[in-house]
């Protein structure tokens, strides 16, 4: 018998309103849903590792039962735990190998940025994709920066830092880094324009791919080497991160289900948009322009799960003309990787496909997200723009600026 | 009017032992019909912690009851493997417990050919990580469990299926004679009807209530009756079984049993009138968390889940108080040479593991008293469903789920061929804690005897998981009326009684999440249903 890590399961009041809230059982029979898969079944598990069912895979861990449980149960948790606890993995597998190195794969992709984008586009290429990795031929891929975040910071932002009052640390995520730098300079120049000197860190990817495709042990590495790196020189700076699921990470499951002690940046480590609203509420708040938008405000299920999604609609809300729309909550359906993925690719598909309704009836000229992934998906499924809401902020100020 | 029947024997009471004597005459080709007051397994046999003893429990105190253990142990594990779980046990000391008893232990066990072996204590926390990491020495012994409701079950449907009858809701309330031999018993059926069986012999087996079967032939048997209240959590805190090294005493061994683990155990005299009604008072409930978080400190942070209490069936030597020192030993009366009463045979003490023995005795003797030479075959004959089972059974039931086709496989071992098909309507789940299907309902309703929703728990499982009856009950209790068993009205009865008995164990333990779960069913229940409100017959619809 193993220790049990995680035995909320106890709490389980069979109430079946995590299922109710469960985007994939609601879309497809196969699984049978967060109160089956997690304290129902946990309990066998830990009589028998024999009664585990693989339909535990189609577990997004999008964590809405989490939100929804009025018993804090962790039961994505529990779900994850026991997908890689009890099922059989194979040895070797490319494609959740490569997926889950976001770093890795980033690295090529952001060295040989133009040919890879070029062939990511090719036809060919993604026929090669679709049977030798299972990666859908239909999904759109993220595209290369061609360089990466952190190089650019350093060689072209890294020496004005000084000139401001405050400081903090910035964690990246490798989607900044490698994908979105625009992201990255643009949470910069607004930290900047309130007087904060941007630091970053000798940062890793934060686990969450790895967590989600069972590279536990890797997973463990990196919090380590992260809560370590971040606070290294430093450790009474707040860290921010504009990546919902990052924070999610730093701040939950590192301590939670990795079991690494994270004590030391607990505290200091925030999403963006709470530090912002922290900041506007004092007084702290850059001088905006009339953006003059109307936007559809998506809210990712990891945001929601930290209790994030109030400090993102304040920070919008103080923001001159932005015509907000506030969608009903429902999950994109690309929970991370699992929308790269051929067997689930269906099924993320249908998932989204109230949000994509709900989108298009609200007629925006934007959608804003926090999530990077939300992001990818939603840009591929409807004709708009996805912004992060910390673009929205440097727009805004750019707006103050030309006038 | 009253209804007739014949046979050769009748057997009293529809515990392990009543079913194993049932199961051990029809074996040997002798008719025989087992009447039981309320369901099977609702006495005693219902009412204990299922542990398959290795006999290292009596070792020190009762070396003849150990040796009846081991010995049974070895045959259970063939005839009933799909009643039985090959856990292992420990026998653990702790700081406060006398280090002796440790050696002493060892020693007789290995005077009784129990195969105990001292281990590291670091073997054991890592054998049971839950252990209270103080403890001072551990003894690995081969103790398993057992569940009381399938092994009984299993009896039953082999005895059956060789012919044998049962009545359950069938209470004998007479005992015929003349001139000196009984001739039969009177009994009252559940459903109002009366009815006279007649055979040679009759078999009392009626556990602790044997002293009124025999007062009613005119023999007078002292029982002891000894009350034992246990406790449930929520799920295994301890994958083998964990005893106290120590002279038996309360609270001294836990005991995982199928999805739960169970916490025994104390030990109570109580008046004879009282036998009908155990219930577990709050200082045992109290001492239970007390002392068994001395094995296992998570345990009071789990959910209980119920409390309840049994009594033993315990013959009254002349000057004992103490339920626990008195022998377990097994008691075969004749009391023909006891008191010059011809065809009355009584089986009492023993324990349910030693069911199978005790019943080759009694079936030996009644095989005797009738003049047939016959001989005893439940030895070596696996119970329905423990035959083997070769190829792999995930293949045949491609389309359910592991844990829907494990369940159903541990409770039923091979007659879940009987049982599981590949149609979403067979295989879907009615009960989400324990995994009962509709299927495995529908079957014991046409198989195992089941009159009510109470009787349909002890064969498959349903509401014994944490919800406590929240989900299931209502989905079985309709399908007593879909399968023809009862109308709506019986149904709706049935649901209410279930509830109400499922209330009764949670009581003892309400607090923490029991207390929300049990608050959450009687919102949905009362609230949401009405089912304080609903008419249970006919008489009642009109009046509302
Ligand atoms: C607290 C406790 C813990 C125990 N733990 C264990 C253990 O771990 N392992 C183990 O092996 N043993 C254990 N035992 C012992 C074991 O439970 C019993 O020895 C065994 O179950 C007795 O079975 P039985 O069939 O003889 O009696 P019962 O199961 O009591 O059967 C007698 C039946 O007769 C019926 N009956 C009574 N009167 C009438 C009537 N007038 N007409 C028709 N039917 C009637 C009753 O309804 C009852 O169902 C424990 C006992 C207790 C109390
Ligand atoms: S994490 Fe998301 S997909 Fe997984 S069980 Fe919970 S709600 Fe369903
Ligand atoms: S919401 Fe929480 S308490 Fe309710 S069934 Fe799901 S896990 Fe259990």
């Amino acid at each position: 018998m193993d220790k049990l890590k995680n035995i909320s399961f106890d709490h389980c009041i069979k109430c079946t309103i995590c299922t109710m809230y469960c985007p994939v059982s609601k879309e497809t029979p196969l699984f049978p849903g967060p109160k089956q898969a997690g304290p129902d079944s946990e309990r066998l598990r830990i009589k028998s590792p024999g009664l585990v069912d693989s339909s535990l895979k189609y577990c997004t861990n999008c964590k809405r039962c989490e939100i929804s449980c009025p018993s804090d149960v962790r039961i994505a948790e529990i779900i994850q735990d026991a997908k890689w606890r009890y099922l059989k993995k194979k040895f070797f597998r490319p494609r959740d190998f490569f997926m889950s190195r976001t770093d890795l794969a980033g690295r090529f992709g952001t060295l040989l940025a133009p040919l890879s984008n070029f062939f990511l586009k090719l036809d060919l290429m993604r026929f090669f994709l679709d049977i030798f990795l299972k990666i859908p031929g239909k999904r759109t891929l993220p595209k290369y920066n061609r360089t990466t975040f952190s190089k650019y910071f350093t060689k072209y932002m890294a020496e004005r830092q000084k000139n401001f009052t405050r400081e903090l640390l910035y964690f990246h995520g490798c989607y900044v880094n490698y994908n979105d730098l625009r992201l990255g300079t643009d949470t910069v120049d607004v930290l900047n324009e309130m007087d904060y000197g941007v630091k970053i860190a000798d940062e890793k990817c934060c686990g969450v791919p790895l967590i989600a495709n069972g590279y536990i042990e890797k997973a463990t590495k990196n919090a380590l080497h992260n809560i370590n790196a971040l606070s290294l020189n430093d450790c009474t700076s707040r860290i921010v991160s504009t990546s919902s699921s990052c924070t999610f990470a730093l701040t939950h499951e590192y301590e939670s289900f990795l079991k690494v002690d994270n004590s030391s940046i607990l505290n200091r480590t925030s999403y963006i948009t709470r530090f912002l609203y922290e900041e506007f509420s004092e007084g702290n708040i850059p001088q905006m322009g009339n953006i003059g938008l109307r936007a559809a405000y998506h809210s990712p299920c990891h945001l929601e799960r930290q209790g994030g999604l109030i400090y993102t609609i304040g920070v919008l809300k103080m923001i001159p003309g932005l015509e907000l729309i506030v969608l009903n909550s429902e999950c994109c359906g690309i929970s991370g990787t699992y929308g790269f993925k051929k067997e689930y690719y269906g099924i993320s598909q249908k998932i989204g496909e109230n949000l994509f309704r709900q989108i298009e009836l609200a007629e925006p000229e934007v959608v804003i997200t926090d999530c990077e992934t939300c992001k990818m998906q939603i840009e591929m499924n409807t004709r708009y723009r996805v912004i992060h809401p910390v673009s929205i902020i440097k727009m805004a100020i750019e707006r103050g600026r030309e006038i | 009017m009253t209804l007739m029947h014949e046979t050769e024997v009748i057997i009293i009471g529809g515990g392990a032992t009543g079913a194993g004597v049932l199961r051990d005459l029809s074996l040997r080709g002798i008719r025989a019909v087992l009447l039981e007051k309320g369901d099977i397994t609702s006495g005693t046999t219902g009412r204990n912690h299922g542990l398959l003893h290795s006999g290292a429990r009596y070792a020190v105190k009762d070396i003849e009851s150990a040796r009846e253990c081991i010995s049974e142990n070895r045959i259970l594990k063939k005839i009933a493997g799909h009643c039985i779980e090959e856990t292992g046990g420990l026998f653990i000391t702790l700081p406060e417990d006398d280090r002796q008893y440790h050696e002493q232990l060892l020693s007789r066990c290995l005077e009784t050919g129990i195969d105990a072996v001292e281990i590291p204590v670091s073997e054991a926390l890592k054998k049971e990580p839950g252990l209270n990491p103080e403890i001072v020495s551990a003894i690995k012994v081969p103790d398993g469990i057992i569940d009381p409701f399938r092994l009984t079950s299993a009896n039953i449907l082999d005895a059956k299926e060789h012919g044998a009858k049962v009545f359950t809701y069938m209470e004998v309330c007479g005992i015929f004679s003349s001139s000196g031999k009984t001739t039969g018993v009177k009994a009252l059926s559940g459903d109002g009807s009366v009815h006279e069986f007649h055979g040679n012999i009759i078999v009392n087996a009626a556990g602790i209530w044997g002293q009124r079967i025999c007062l009613m032939a005119g023999s007078e048997l002292k029982m002891l009756p000894s009350k034992g209240s246990m406790l449930i959590v929520d799920y295994r805190i301890n994958n083998t079984v964990i005893n106290r090294c120590r002279k038996p005493s309360d609270a001294d061994i836990m005991v995982p049993g199928d999805t739960v683990s169970i916490l025994g155990t104390t030990s109570m005299e109580i008046p004879y009138d009282e036998i009908d009604s155990p219930f577990p008072e709050n200082i045992e409930i109290d001492m239970l968390l007390r002392e068994g978080e001395r094995m296992v400190p998570n345990l009071s942070k789990t959910r209980a889940l119920r409390a309840y209490s049994g009594v033993r069936p315990l013959l009254a030597p002349e000057d004992s108080s103490d339920g626990r020192n008195i022998t377990r030993g097994i008691t075969l009366i004749d009391h023909k040479s006891r008191d010059g009463i011809d065809g009355l045979v009584t089986i009492a003490g023993g324990k349910l593991m030693t069911y199978r023995l005790m019943a080759e005795m009694t079936s030996d003797l009644v095989s005797e008293k009738l003049g047939k030479k016959t001989s005893c075959r439940t030895h070596s004959l696996p119970l329905p469903g423990s035959e083997k089972v070769t190829g792999n059974i995930r293949k045949f039931y491609r389309d359910i789920s592991n844990s829907v086709v494990g369940s159903t496989m541990y409770r039923h071992g091979k007659r879940i061929f009987n049982i599981l098909k590949n149609d979403r309507k067979n295989f879907r789940l009615i009960c989400e804690c324990e995994m009962v299907t509709e299927g495995e309902i529908e079957y014991a309703l046409n198989n195992l005897d089941v009159t009510t929703l109470i009787d349909l728990r002890r064969r498959t499982r349903i509401g014994m998981g944490p919800c406590q009856g929240e989900l299931c009950s209502y989905r079985a209790a309709a399908l007593f009326n879909e399968y023809g068993k009862a109308s709506p009205h019986e149904s709706t009865a049935m649901l209410k009684d279930f509830l109400e008995e499922r209330w009764k164990g949670i009581k003892p333990v309400l607090w923490g999440d029991s207390l929300r779960e049990s608050e959450l069913t009687y919102w949905i229940y009362t609230s949401l249903f009405g089912l304080d409100e609903l008419p249970l017959n006919d008489t009642e619809r009109e009046e509302k």
